[in-house]
């Protein structure tokens, strides 16, 4: 009884903010737009009872799902998110990783303070530290200010909107979400696994590809998802630091919403992208899972 | 009576603290009042006003249709406020609760009537075209001192738009005023409604697209007046306020506004207050504080636009009811076209050839 209630719990915890919302979501992509408030039909009415409901259902179909193959601009706006996610999660990667392996190296005593200094970002808002960045990149802006007083560059490089500037912004915002996870992996790792590599003959180099790597391999994982998914559906970033030619899934869902005024296909974009995010994480853990019970 | 006495005092201070606790939310474009006057709306009537803004009309449609956003007063704009009216977004106006409004003009009374008929549903707050914000010493430099700063030719003709194009050019994120700007420039109807006709927009802004550093419809005002580009298409107000804080940081920049000779885009802005409006009586009194004849010209001399308030004139700058960028003249008055909302159908074409034009897929 008690280990039911403690598996209720996160089951709750899902219900309430991810199968409900989805649900709604779901029902809307379903429906048709309208000229009213909420902008789209039918609506459930409970009042209607049963009947209500039934004739509810018989009104909602698939034509925006088919709609969105009729137009090559969703799936070209998926794969170009899907690069950009890809991309800056491995150049999230390749920045945050040095930086904990170097944290996880450093003296006992120094690392609470470390650890403080990665999170410390997050006591401004984001929305301030994206904007700041727009003063660092724009053409006046510090960067190249920086570049030209020392005759490095004669001509101001254009980096603000362009999709450089939302890589710079997605691995920026996202870097303490790559090095958390990929420290508190190396902490744990016992450092002489590393002596006895070295004593069987591993120059540093391999030691450290052979052993350290795999070892932080959970980390390296939980790291790049939690990088990649939010930045699969990025809307700030994109619209504040890249130009009117990054084409972004969660700016094509923008202008679907306010532009088009169309919730329903904007819904059906939402769900599409739920179900591209979902699918390969499920598949992963099924083979994680089976891997683990091969080695077990 | 001592006991009445101190019931009275009683009732004295619970009145006072349901008036202090009575609160006006009020939702307006970015940069678009003189904040002086919000203050003094609060001292006049003890009425706490939440002020809020916004830089894009499908933002507040979007809060609009979603329903129960909380506001009590929110502005859109002409095409926007008739398809919200369809959809049941707005209260009829309550004209005995508003004593001012006899000052309003009614030149723009007959002009907004289109997308609010008998205007019942809401009062102009500040009108304006869309048009050329330029650098002018800058686009001389790119383009000579003969540059058709008055003419669409300066944005829709490639050839000038390379050239341009190094010392930066933004247009405002906005189809509904874009893709009519690039009919008038064919010498179609602006305000055409047929697939074919808006069609022929494309090939107009492809062509300059690469010349174009940002769409967007706010940022251009300090932009511009940064001189961080040198050709900005936009609401002339906004131009104007952008010449306004070049000139008081002394920063050498000068900046003009013109309406295109092509013919340009003549908006309204106007106030509405939601069928679900928490406190629509509080709402009157915030439109009636506006609609008075010193508060509107008191608007309009801060931001350089102008109000549908006849009685505000008198008491209006030079600088504003003086130049023909903000009070057009008759001749440039016969020059400006309105247009009228797209139908769902239509939009869809609008946005995906906006999306297009934009972003190149």
């Amino acid at each position: 009884m008690r280990r039911f209630f403690l598996i209720a719990v996160p089951y709750m915890w899902l219900l309430a903010l991810f199968m409900v919302p989805f649900i709604i979501v779901f029902k809307i992509s379903l429906s048709d737009t309208a000229l009213a408030i909420p902008p789209y039909t039918p609506t459930l009415d409970f009042a209607a009872g049963w009947q209500g409901f039934k004739s509810f259902l018989s009104e909602l179909d698939w034509e925006n799902y088919v709609f969105l193959t009729e137009d090559d601009l969703y799936w070209k706006a998926y794969i170009s998110s899907f690069k950009i996610a890809l991309t800056s999660t491995i150049l999230t990667l390749l920045v945050g990783y040095p930086i904990a392996y170097g944290m996880a190296r450093a003296p006992h005593e120094w690392r609470a303070t470390l650890l403080m200094l990665v999170i410390l970002p997050f006591w401004t808002s984001f929305l301030i530290r994206v904007y700041s960045w727009m003063g660092i990149l724009s053409q006046e802006g510090y960067l190249n200010q920086f570049l030209m007083s020392f005759g490095l560059i004669s001509e101001p490089l254009i980096i603000l909107n362009t999709n450089i500037a939302v890589y710079i912004g997605i691995v920026y915002t996202y870097l303490p979400f790559m090095i958390l996870p990929i420290y508190s992996a190396l902490e744990k790792m016992d450092e002489s696994l590393l002596e006895a590599a070295e004593d069987l003959g591993c120059s540093r180099f391999t030691a450290f590809w052979l052993v350290t790597i795999p070892l932080s391999k959970q980390g390296i994982i939980a790291g790049s998802f939690l990088v990649f998914i939010p930045a699969l559906g990025e809307f700030v970033i994109p619209s504040l630091l890249g130009g009117s030619k990054t084409l972004m899934i969660g700016k094509v869902l923008w202008e679907e919403f306010f532009s088009n005024r169309d919730w329903p296909v904007a819904s059906a974009v939402a769900v599409i992208l739920l179900l591209i995010l979902v699918i390969p994480i499920i598949l992963f853990q099924r083979n994680e899972q089976k891997q683990r019970e091969a080695e077990g | 009576m001592k006991n009445t006495f101190l019931t009275l005092t009683m009732t004295a201070a619970l009145t006072a603290m349901a008036a202090s606790a009575e609160e006006v939310r009020v939702y307006n474009w970015s940069d678009y009042i003189d904040e002086d006057l919000l203050s003094k709306f609060e001292e006049e009537t003890g009425i706490k006003l939440i002020y809020d803004v916004f830089d894009s009309n499908e933002v507040l449609e979007t809060k609009m249709l979603a329903g129960g956003s909380g506001y009590d007063v929110v502005v859109p704009s002409g095409t926007f406020l008739q398809r919200q009216i369809t959809a049941g977004a707005f209260q009829k106006l309550d004209l005995a609760q508003l004593s001012n409004h006899g000052n309003m003009w009614d030149v723009i009374e007959a002009r907004t009537e289109q997308y609010d008929p008998e205007n019942a549903y809401s009062i102009n707050y500040m009108w304006g075209t869309t048009g050329l914000g330029v650098n002018t010493g800058k686009v001389a430099e790119a383009l000579g001192d003969d540059a058709p700063i008055g003419s669409l030719e300066l944005v829709f003709n490639p050839a000038n738009m390379e050239k341009l194009a190094n010392c930066g050019v933004h247009f405002l994120d906005a189809p509904a005023e874009m893709i009519p700007a690039a009919l008038a420039y064919l010498g179609e109807d602006p305000n055409s409604h047929d697939k074919e006709v808006i069609a022929k927009a494309e090939a107009v802004l492809t062509a300059i697209r690469p010349y174009v550093l940002k769409f967007h419809s706010s940022e251009y005002i300090n932009a511009l007046a940064n001189g961080d580009i040198c050709v900005a298409f936009g609401w002339s107000g906004d131009i104007l306020q952008a010449r306004d804080r070049a000139w008081e940081a002394e920063n050498g920049v000068e900046i003009a506004y013109n309406a295109p000779s092509e013919g340009a885009l003549m908006w309204f802005d106007q106030m509405a207050i939601p069928a679900d409006a928490p406190n629509p009586k509080a709402a009157h009194i915030f439109l009636n504080y506006i609609m008075d004849a010193d508060n509107a010209a008191a608007a309009s001399n801060y931001v350089y636009y102008a109000n549908g308030n006849k009685a505000s004139q008198p008491m209006l700058v030079e600088d504003v009811i003086g130049d023909p960028a903000i009070y057009p003249d008759e001749k440039t008055l016969e020059n400006l076209y309105t247009t009228t909302p797209y139908d769902t159908k239509i939009q869809r074409v609008v946005t995906r050839l906006w999306t297009k034009i934009k972003s190149g897929t």
